[in-house]
């Protein structure tokens, strides 16, 4: 299998992305230009990663869901494909309609870089099959606009159907958000949104190896329908 | 050294009312001269040189190009003094970024600049931009910037505007730095009155690149195409570089059209395009536009050429209508580059930066003519000679007079005894030092930056006494599989240096020495910014001879060469000047980043030990002083390099062999405050005896030699600081919720937290993030 790594003008933790698949879980990793109109071949991840596309100009992921790369991303994840978006990522598929809700700035009107409490409250995902239900993990944030908010009918639904992937500790939401909502997945739970980094905590030595697991779990789960 | 930098004396300012709109017919004499900064002296040295008068254009070129933060021409006569070399080094001063070896055929390229003046008008653009220029500095010589510092230094809470600054600037930067994916791994902040006028933004940019593929400025090789890339020019920031060189007075609101407006996000796609064509064989030269923009990197290239450079101005990319030849040479816009390219590679230079959605511009070429000439289509409008403009810039070696310092020295108060109960307790003292913004928690600063993008931060802001960072591989990309890593530190303890130039400043060079040694790093090399006041005052350019002294020795003694740098004079307004303050940038290489310690203690049990002279520390120009004497007084301590030796040898080994769970040097506030730090950033207690002499002097004095370090190997530190001949004493044990030191303080672990974390959001009632 194949993973591919989004580039958007502005995004910044593409490298890191790449590294992480590449150099620590040997994956062959491609890294994917916005401009261009279809994903690789073979490819069965597909990671949105966090940045500044478009200079968070109007607002965050606002323009870059308008990339052509996106439309062919749609359609990946229509067919069962596997999604992450991380931080900008998140936001670039709330703006692009595949994940609910939208995302207001911090409540703190500022940008915030730290390492935070997570919960993983939902296991049964692709991606968090590695964890236990309400595991605590170490992850850090970065981001200015994480105020993850959505109508109060979509929350109930998130809720629901067990589709809040993270939680923020209620002590230690880094950004106000609706219910400390720190991820979610769309209702075919193969799209994951979330504003911690996973990609940054992948090594104790800067921290942290909490967010590996997410990484090895979405792996496996891809490879498993592969065959 | 070169780049951002600063003018003019206050009596030749130039008049920029009357400079506002040029064109280039305007009338060029001794008054229009005048308006542009240059003395009389340096007004006839243009006429004899020319044997003409110069057209507008070129008053315009001249007077940038020879003002004082492109020309140091205060600075330059002193600035020699600085050891440059070392076999290590692979660039030194006079690119845009100095170039150390660092082994594995990786290089560091680093370099810190100063962005006061544009910062105290506008602080959120002006310390953005100053991010913005130096990041540019650095990829300009071909290295990816993978970690930021910055030194701020601000005034009074109570000054005006100040806590707009201290907000603006730390926005500023955190947006710009963010933005460009770059983190921000460390710094200093610090406060005092003196900069209630004038505060500073010293940005310290470091990058990673080839040993092997390092990017220079001169243009070479006459008929090679000159390009233009990046941003379209406008009108923004015209005459930056004049402002930079004087002081302020009241009514400086008009002065923000000068300051320039960042973008991030073009930086950052001018970045990945530069590092993309540099991947290729097509770029022979490369210089950023920054202070004096397209005047100074041409004029530049072509003297690190020994050519010259002919350009027409209407092939700049513009974003505003009817712009003059003057106004396009001197215009400050960000993001931009000038590059010479080898013939036949336009095409591909075009197409690389097309894809990032940039401009590329074929302007002018290399000659071999020695001259500068600006053309405006068929109409010439300038043609200077280079030599003229940088090598032969006007430089002055000015009157210094050394101020009668010993009164100040013999001035230190009998402060009252250390014994004595109530507010005068060693605990209370303790503290209100904790809670004074320069020594309290910065994490109101440091979490609005990106510390952890890039995935190789191993000891981030607040986390020891310098930041530590993990090689990338040869392609600048995260990289696992090593343990080899970087360690910086931007440091300068200003009222040191004011009470005492040369000793001050060799104090900060040593301390910046120690605190690379705190988390294991050899130090290797440094970059400076020396901002000081006005330099036409003899008193202020004898401290800022003397600092240049006394960092030289400094860097003689410790073998840390000065590979780049930058000045920044007339930090005055209405007269008063600054601190002088020589900021220090030191970069040192960590063999294994796994031992690399933080400051907080780690282990219930771990012995706590001090390594060092505490006798050596001294009252004189310390935080206890300025607390409760409410000035800078008293003589700053003795430097003693054979103790700080040892010092570092043992600390250096200890850490190696893996002894070292936490180190922490003793810095403003003293060896008291110094455990205290450990404390809280540990969460955990200790209790602690102190087998030595007890004084006011070795609790809270400063300027000594020496580092707290706990461990679960106290016994082989012992012996490595015996073989080494450092002095080391036993305090106790680290453990239990509260700190005790037998019959000083007993404070409970969360009071202590409590009282230095909120420290600075008291003091300038910041809000909560």
């Amino acid at each position: 299998m194949k993973v591919a790594v989004i580039t958007f003008p502005g995004s910044n933790c593409d490298s890191d992305a790449i590294s992480v698949m590449r150099v620590m879980l040997g994956l062959d990793t491609k890294a994917v230009w916005h401009k261009e109109a279809r994903l690789p071949d073979q490819v069965r991840l597909v990671i949105i990663p966090g940045g500044f596309s478009y200079g968070d100009a109007l607002r965050s992921g606002a323009i870059a869901r308008f990339s052509p790369i996106m439309a062919d991303i749609k359609r990946f994840a229509d067919a069962g494909g596997l999604v992450i978006g991380i931080c900008n990522g998140f936001q670039i598929l709330l703006e692009s309609g595949l994940l609910p809700g939208a995302m207001l700035q911090n409540a703190s009107q500022k940008f915030v870089c730290r390492m935070v409490q997570v919960e993983a409250v939902s296991n049964t995902t692709p991606f968090t099959s590695d964890y236990q239900r309400h595991e605590w993990l170490r992850i850090p944030v970065a981001h200015h606009e994480g105020r993850y908010h959505a109508d109060e009918e979509t929350y109930r639904q998130l809720q629901r159907d067990d589709r809040i992937a993270f939680r923020y500790g209620c002590r230690d939401n880094p950004n106000g958000s609706l219910g400390d909502v720190a991820g979610i997945v769309n209702a075919q739970r193969n799209v994951l949104g979330m504003m911690p980094h996973p990609e940054r905590a992948v090594e104790s030595l800067l921290g942290s190896d909490d967010g590996l697991r997410l990484f090895r779990s979405a792996v496996r789960f891809a490879k498993s329908r592969e065959g | 050294m070169m780049g951002c930098g600063c003018l003019g004396p206050r009596s030749a300012l130039p008049n920029h009312e009357k400079v506002k709109s040029p064109v280039d017919n305007a009338k060029v004499d001794f008054e229009a001269a005048v308006d542009h900064g240059l003395s009389e002296g340096e007004w006839n040295k243009v006429l004899s040189s020319l044997g003409r008068t110069p057209t507008w254009s070129e008053l315009g070129v001249i007077s940038v190009m020879w003002s004082e933060h492109c020309s140091y021409k205060s600075s330059r006569v002193h600035l020699r003094k600085f050891p440059t070399e070392a076999p290590w080094v692979l660039q030194g001063p006079g690119e845009n970024a100095g170039v150390i070896d660092i082994g594995d055929g990786l290089a560091a390229c680093f370099k810190m600049e100063s962005h006061n003046h544009p910062s105290f008008i506008e602080p959120y653009q002006g310390a953005a931009t100053g991010v913005g220029g130096i990041m540019r500095d650095i990829f300009t010589m071909g290295a990816r910037p993978v970690a930021n510092l910055n030194s701020l230094r601000f005034g009074r809470p109570e000054a005006p505007r100040m806590r707009f600054l201290l907000e603006g600037v730390v926005a500023g930067i955190a947006n710009y730095g963010n933005c460009m994916g770059v983190p921000t791994v460390g710094g200093e902040v610090a406060f005092d009155e003196q900069y209630d006028g004038n505060i500073l933004v010293n940005a310290f940019t470091l990058g990673v690149m080839p040993s092997s593929r390092i990017f220079r400025s001169g243009a070479t090789g006459s008929g090679n195409p000159v390009m233009y890339v990046g941003s379209k020019t406008g009108r923004d920031g015209i005459h930056g570089a004049t402002m930079a060189s004087e002081e302020f007075g009241d009514n400086d609101d008009a002065k923000r059209p000068r300051v320039q407006v960042g973008d991030p996000f073009t930086e950052k796609k001018l970045l990945e395009a530069c590092l993309e064509l540099m991947k290729e064989d097509a770029v022979l030269a490369i210089q950023d536009m920054g202070a004096a923009g397209l005047t100074s990197s041409t004029c530049e290239m072509a003297a690190k050429g020994g050519s010259g450079i002919e350009i027409d101005v209407t092939k700049v990319p513009q974003r505003e209508l009817g712009m003059t030849p003057y106004e396009i040479l001197l215009s400050e816009s960000q993001e931009r580059m000038l590059m010479v390219v080898k013939p036949g590679a336009e095409a591909r230079v075009t197409e690389i930066f097309t894809k990032w959605d940039l401009d590329a511009a074929v302007i002018g070429l290399v000659t071999n003519s020695g001259q500068v000439v600006v053309r405006e289509g068929d109409q010439e409008v300038v043609r200077l000679p280079t030599e003229l403009l940088v090598d032969d810039a006007p430089k002055y070696d000015r009157p210094t007079r050394r101020p009668n310092l010993e009164q100040v020295w013999h001035q230190l108060p009998q402060l009252s005894d250390l014994r004595a109960e109530g507010t005068t307790s060693a605990e209370a003292r303790l503290l209100r030092l904790l809670a004074r913004p320069t020594i309290a928690s910065k994490r109101w600063v440091f979490e609005q930056y990106d510390w952890s993008v890039r995935t190789s931060t191993v000891r981030g802001p607040g986390e020891a006494d310098a930041a530590v960072i993990r090689l990338p591989n040869v392609q600048s990309e995260p990289n696992p599989h090593t343990c080899r890593g970087l360690a910086m530190t931007v440091d300068m303890n200003a009222r040191f240096v004011h009470l005492d130039p040369r000793r001050g400043a060799y104090l900060g060079v040593l301390e910046a020495a120690r605190n690379l040694v705190c988390v294991g790093a050899r130090p290797m090399a440094l970059t400076d910014c020396l901002n000081f006041g006005n330099p036409e005052k003899p008193e202020v350019m004898w401290s800022l001879v003397e600092a240049i002294e006394g960092m030289s020795q400094a860097c003689r003694d410790l073998d840390t060469p000065v590979v780049s740098g930058n000045v920044s004079l007339y930090n005055e307004t209405n007269g008063r000047a600054i601190l002088p303050t020589p900021t220090v940038g030191m970069v040192g290489l960590v063999d294994d980043v796994t031992k690399s310690p933080g400051m907080a203690f780690q282990r219930e049990g771990d012995e706590v030990l001090l390594l060092g002279e505490p006798a050596d520390a001294v009252l004189g120009g310390s935080e206890l002083v300025l607390m409760e004497a409410g000035g800078l007084l008293g003589q700053p301590a003795e430097p003693n390099i054979d103790r700080a030796r040892r010092l570092h040898t043992t600390v250096l080994e200890a850490i190696r062999s893996g002894y070292i769970s936490s180190a922490h040097d003793a810095a403003e506030g003293g060896l008291l405050v110094a455990i205290a730090e450990s404390v809280v950033n540990g969460r955990i207690g200790a209790k602690l005896g102190l087998p030595f002499e007890v004084s006011l002097a070795s609790l809270f004095g400063e300027g000594a030699s020496i580092i707290l370090v706990s461990t679960s190997h106290g016994e082989s530190v012992r012996t490595l600081a015996e073989t080494h001949g450092c002095p080391v004493y036993n305090l106790g044990v680290v453990g239990g919720q509260a700190l005790v030191v037998d019959q000083l303080c007993e404070v409970r672990v969360e009071i202590l937290a409590n009282v230095w974390e909120d420290g600075l959001r008291q003091a300038f009632d910041l809000s909560r993030t």
